[in-house]
C-alpha cells in the first residue's frame, strides 16, 4: 500500500481538507480528501515508475504515475474505483499508459459490476507527443466505460480542475452517467485557442476570458444540461455531488439514448440561432443574463434548478 | 535529459515506519520526489532525471546540505525534476522527509 503525502499544510487532524479548494489541489489531494481517511489503495502507483515509453523520445521529463492516479477506496462508506488526472503534468493529457491505467480500471468496474466508479477530470485532452497512441487510449476508454454503463455502472465525472476538461477528455466525459462542474471547471472539446486558431478571431477570441467562460464554463454547462449538477469549487461540495450523482444515475439502455437523442434535438432547436451564451440563458427566462457569471454558488444553484431541472433521465 | 546519482552515508535513521510517499508534480520549474525505504539505515541514495543538463554541481551541494540537515538514512529518492529551481528542490526533498517520517505535509 502507497502512503500518500499531500502538498501542502494540513492540521494533525485533517478537519480542513473539506474546505480546500478543488481548482488548487493536486490530483493526490483530490483523492484523499474526497474519499474517507485511509480507504484509498492505489493500483500501479508510482512505486512502479510505469512512465510512458514516449516522453524520453522528446527527452522531456516523465513522471512516476504518468498523471494519472487510480485506485479503490470508500465514499461515505461506499466502496468506489477512482480516477484524477493530474492537470499541472503536461495539462493532465492523456498518454498510452494515462489512458491504459484508465480503460484498466473501467474494465474491471464492468467485470466486477458493483463498484461506482469517479473520474476526477483535469486535462487538455490528448498529449501531443503521443498522438496516435493517445487518440487510441481515448477510444479504448470510451468504449470500456459505455461497457461498463451497460453493466449496470454508475460512472460519475467530477469536472473542476486547472486543464479543465478538453479534448478527448470532453468526448470521454459526454459519455459518463453523470457529470458535476464547477465555476472553475470548463468543459468542451476544442479549447479556446484551437477554436481560434481554426476559425479566427471573429469566431472565437481565446483572450476574452469572460466569453471562454461564459462558453464553457460549468454554469453554462449546468443551465444547457451539460452537466446535472454544479458544485462549490470545495472538496466537500464534490463529494455531495458525487454521493448523490452515484445514486441519481440514469441506467444505459436503448431508451434512455433515445430520450438523449431527443433532448438534444430539442436544444438545437430551442438555442440554435443563439449567437452568445447570454442569449441561451434570456432564452431558458433568466431575466438578468449578464448577472449570472457573478452569482455565487447558492444563488445560481437554485436560479439554475428555477430555470432548469437537472435531466438525470438522460444522458 | 541528465542523469545523476548520489550516495552518501547517513548517521541516524529516517523516523517512522512508512515505506513510501510521493510529493510534488513534474512541471515546470517543479519536481515529484518519491521517497523509498529501501535501503540500509545508514545510507540514502537521490535519484535524479533532470530536463535542465549541465546543473551537476548544483545539484550535488543541495543534496550534500540535504542530508546533513535531515539525516534521512535508509531512503532511497528518486526524482523527476522539470527544471526545478534549488530551492525548490531543497523544499520538495524536506517536504519527502517529513512525510515519510509522519509528519503532516
Amino acid at each position: 500500500m502507497i502512503i500518500i503525502a499531500s502538498d501542502k499544510a494540513l492540521p494533525p487532524n485533517n478537519t480542513s481538507a473539506s474546505t480546500d479548494s478543488w481548482y488548487e489541489s493536486s490530483a493526490r489531494q483530490r483523492v484523499e480528501n474526497l474519499l474517507d481517511a485511509n480507504s484509498f489503495n492505489e493500483f500501479i502507483g508510482p512505486e512502479l515508475r510505469e512512465t510512458s515509453p514516449h516522453l524520453p523520445l522528446f527527452d522531456l521529463p516523465e513522471q512516476f504515475d504518468d498523471g494519472m492516479i487510480v485506485g479503490y477506496g470508500r465514499l461515505d462508506g461506499i466502496p468506489v474505483l477512482v480516477a484524477a488526472q493530474e492537470g499541472r503534468f503536461m495539462g493532465g493529457a492523456f498518454g498510452e499508459i494515462h489512458g491504459a491505467k484508465l480503460t484498466g480500471l473501467l474494465r474491471a468496474a464492468r467485470d466486477i459490476a458493483w463498484l461506482p466508479v469517479l473520474i476526477l477530470f483535469d486535462t487538455g485532452g490528448v498529449r501531443l507527443q503521443e498522438a496516435n497512441a493517445g487518440e487510441l487510449a481515448i477510444a479504448e476508454i470510451m468504449r470500456a466505460l459505455i461497457e461498463a454503463r451497460f453493466a449496470g455502472i454508475p460512472v460519475v465525472g467530477l469536472v473542476g480542475g486547472r486543464a479543465g476538461c478538453y479534448g478527448g477528455g470532453g468526448l470521454i466525459a459526454g459519455c459518463c452517467s453523470a457529470l458535476a462542474v464547477s465555476e472553475q471547471g470548463r468543459i468542451s472539446v476544442s479549447g479556446p485557442e484551437v477554436i481560434e486558431t481554426n476559425r479566427g478571431l471573429e469566431e472565437f477570441d481565446s483572450k476574452d476570458r469572460a466569453l471562454v467562460w461564459r462558453t464553457m464554463g460549468g454554469k453554462h454547462r449546468r443551465l444547457i444540461g451539460g452537466a446535472e449538477v454544479f458544485a462549490d469549487d470545495t472538496v466537500a461540495s464534490f463529494r455531495d455531488a458525487a454521493r448523490f450523482l452515484i445514486k441519481h444515475a440514469p441506467s444505459m439502455s436503448l431508451e434512455m439514448l433515445e430520450a438523449e437523442q431527443f433532448r438534444l434535438t430539442q436544444r438545437i432547436e430551442q438555442f440554435g440561432t443563439c449567437a452568445d451564451a447570454a442569449d441561451i440563458w434570456r432564452s431558458l427566462g433568466a431575466t438578468k443574463p449578464q448577472s449570472i457569471p457573478a452569482l455565487p454558488h447558492p444563488d445560481f444553484v437554485a436560479l439554475a434548478n428555477d430555470l432548469q431541472e437537472p435531466h438525470y433521465v438522460a444522458r | 535529459m541528465e542523469t545523476l546519482n548520489y550516495r552518501a552515508n547517513a548517521p541516524q535513521r529516517a523516523k517512522g515506519s512508512k515505506r513510501q510517499v510521493i510529493v510534488g508534480v513534474v512541471a515546470s520549474g517543479n519536481l515529484e520526489v518519491l521517497a523509498e525505504r529501501v535501503l540500509p539505515d545508514s545510507e540514502c541514495e537521490v535519484d535524479i532525471r533532470t530536463a535542465a543538463e549541465g546543473f551537476g554541481e548544483v545539484w550535488q551541494a543541495v543534496v550534500a546540505d540535504f542530508v546533513e540537515r535531515r539525516s534521512p538514512g535508509g531512503l532511497k529518492f528518486s526524482i523527476n525534476d522539470g527544471g526545478a529551481r534549488p530551492d525548490t528542490v531543497a523544499l520538495r526533498l524536506a517536504q519527502a522527509v517529513s512525510a515519510i517520517e509522519g509528519e503532516r505535509t
